[in-house]
């Protein structure tokens, strides 16, 4: 006769505040039915900084580092968004050059910051060699961060009205040499995950998002993206420079987490092709507005 | 006549008895509706085929300290169908609740409890308003302009009773905010020019 002390599989379980799988610092109260999570209930708000009622006694331009804090994986896309912002909101117009290095630098980001995602869910399921290849790259892309802006992660590099300083033409040359090294790195984690029997188990039909899910909680991008929708915003409502650039969306079938992987390494391929496209275009000139009204005359100029 | 009007003009048409207002600015459509309405509008902005707003973006609270109905609520949505988003906004005090968004849209769900959380708007009908992002024990709204920059308490580990222990707030230096559009009249602070014009009343 079964003892019905150890029928009985549910467990309230916490995990966090810190907690090596949470990434960050992350507490989740947990209702597990044996691996089944039945109810959860988190408390993200370790990690809130504040920042709304830092900016509101500051300038755009000062408030401009908090947002690299804000999601410091792919730093300069949250200054991107505050500076469109702020351009829309002033009616600012924005070099030609400046726009192709936002564009080249955002899709650095999002590389980043999709590198960063499937190495470490991979770690997750068990596989920690992604992870090293991964962040092997990760690494030469923080260097050309530290080499456009002086710094690996806290950039502060976007501004509205354009980007800080220019680029010296060898490390937009590297940035096209790197372009050529990095899909075959992507072959490899690709070689180890696509049909790993561990990953698929642990990922397919997992986390599954149905196209109304998405959008009834209010999903964005990838996730959109991996439940069947072709939704991206360079697309739809095009910023910047990309609706001169070709690219690709990349969608999923089953919304799961296989599929959502999927999608990642083909944004990660399409950014390539992306940057590429930006080197070649990327046109001479100013890469910062000049009327002086929103962003102050160069140090040479102002001592003549 | 541009697609943003176009849409304007059919809100006029279809929802005029619960709008107050419009605005195009920016390249965005803002509408301005009654709190009692809200639900209705929410429903209609979702179902409707020329509306389609499917995705919740944001809510999100502003804190007007001057004005009879002190904060205002603001939604966010965007059609990922006919790729248009609008803006819509509703007024509140900060006695008064808004209908919570929760059963129409799901992701009202964090949202409100931010800006409860933050403003202290009260959402009626939402099945669990908690505060979301503050710390365990917090008091206060921290986004409202009455609320200091640097808090109330700050927290340090104490080596005698081995433990964290939250102390009030004690800067060397007054906390100086610079405002520089005037230099002689110094900083509009609107909440204290509210606490003293009542004190005077009182």
């Amino acid at each position: 006769m079964a003892d019905p002390e150890t029928e009985k599989r549910k467990f309230t379980i916490n995990f966090g505040p810190q907690h090596p799988a949470a990434h960050g610092v992350l507490r989740l109260i947990l209702d597990l039915d044996g691996e089944v999570v039945e109810r959860v209930d988190p408390h993200i708000g370790l990690l809130h900084r504040g920042t709304e009622k830092l900016i509101e006694h500051k300038t755009y331009v000062q408030a401009m580092p908090y947002f690299d804090r804000l999601d410091y994986v792919a730093p300069m896309n949250q200054e991107h968004a505050f500076c469109l912002a702020i351009e829309r909101l002033a009616d600012i117009e924005v070099p030609r050059r400046a726009q192709y290095i936002r564009v080249l630098y955002s899709e650095i980001g999002r590389i980043l910051s999709h590198l960063l995602n499937i190495t470490t869910q991979a770690m997750d399921v068990g596989a920690l060699t992604p992870l090293a290849w991964g962040f092997e790259e990760r690494e030469k892309l923080m260097v050309f961060y530290e080499r456009a802006c002086g710094a690996r992660l806290h950039a502060a590099y976007f501004r509205p009205g354009g980007v800080h300083q220019d680029l010296p033409q060898d490390l937009i040359d590297d940035i096209g040499a790197w372009c050529k090294t990095f899909p075959a790195v992507l072959k490899d984690i690709e070689g180890l995950l696509d049909n790993n029997r561990i990953f698929k188990q642990r990922n397919c039909e997992i986390g599954v998002i149905t196209e109304q899910d998405a959008l009834d909680w209010g999903f964005s991008g990838v996730m959109v993206r991996g439940s069947g929708m072709a939704w991206d915003i360079r697309r739809a409502e095009p910023y910047e420079v990309y609706s001169e650039l070709d690219f690709e969306i990349a969608i999923g079938k089953n919304g799961d987490c296989y599929d959502r992987y999927l999608v990642r390494m083909e944004e990660m391929r399409q950014s390539i092709h992306i940057i590429e496209q930006c080197i070649a275009k990327m046109p001479k000139g100013p890469v910062m507005e000049t009327s002086g009204k929103v962003a102050p005359p160069k140090r040479a100029e102002m001592k003549q | 006549m541009s697609k943003l009007q176009e849409l304007d003009t059919y809100l006029a048409e279809k929802i005029g008895d619960a709008l107050i207002g419009s605005t195009i600015t920016n390249g965005d459509l803002a509408i301005e509706i009654h709190r009692d309405q809200l639900l209705n509008v929410l429903g209609f902005l979702r179902d409707d085929v020329q509306c389609r707003f499917s995705t919740l973006v944001d809510i999100c609270g502003v804190d007007y300290p001057g004005r009879s109905s002190r904060f205002e609520v603001i939604y966010h949505f965007l059609s990922m169908y006919c790729n248009h988003r609008i803006r819509l906004r509703v007024m509140v005090d900060e006695d008064e609740v808004v209908p919570s968004a929760v059963s129409v849209y799901p992701a009202a769900d964090w949202y409100e409890r931010e800006a409860f959380d933050m403003f202290g708007i009260v959402f009626s009908g939402h099945p669990d308003l908690r505060r979301l992002l503050t710390d365990y024990g917090f008091t206060g709204h921290p986004l409202r302009k009455d609320f200091p920059l640097s808090g109330h308490v700050e927290c340090r580990y104490d080596e005698q009773q081995k433990r964290v222990v939250y102390e009030p707030v004690s800067l060397p230096q007054e906390f100086r905010t610079f405002d520089d559009i005037s230099p002689w009249e110094g900083a509009n602070y609107v909440a204290e020019e509210k606490a003293k014009g009542e004190a005077k009343n009182g």
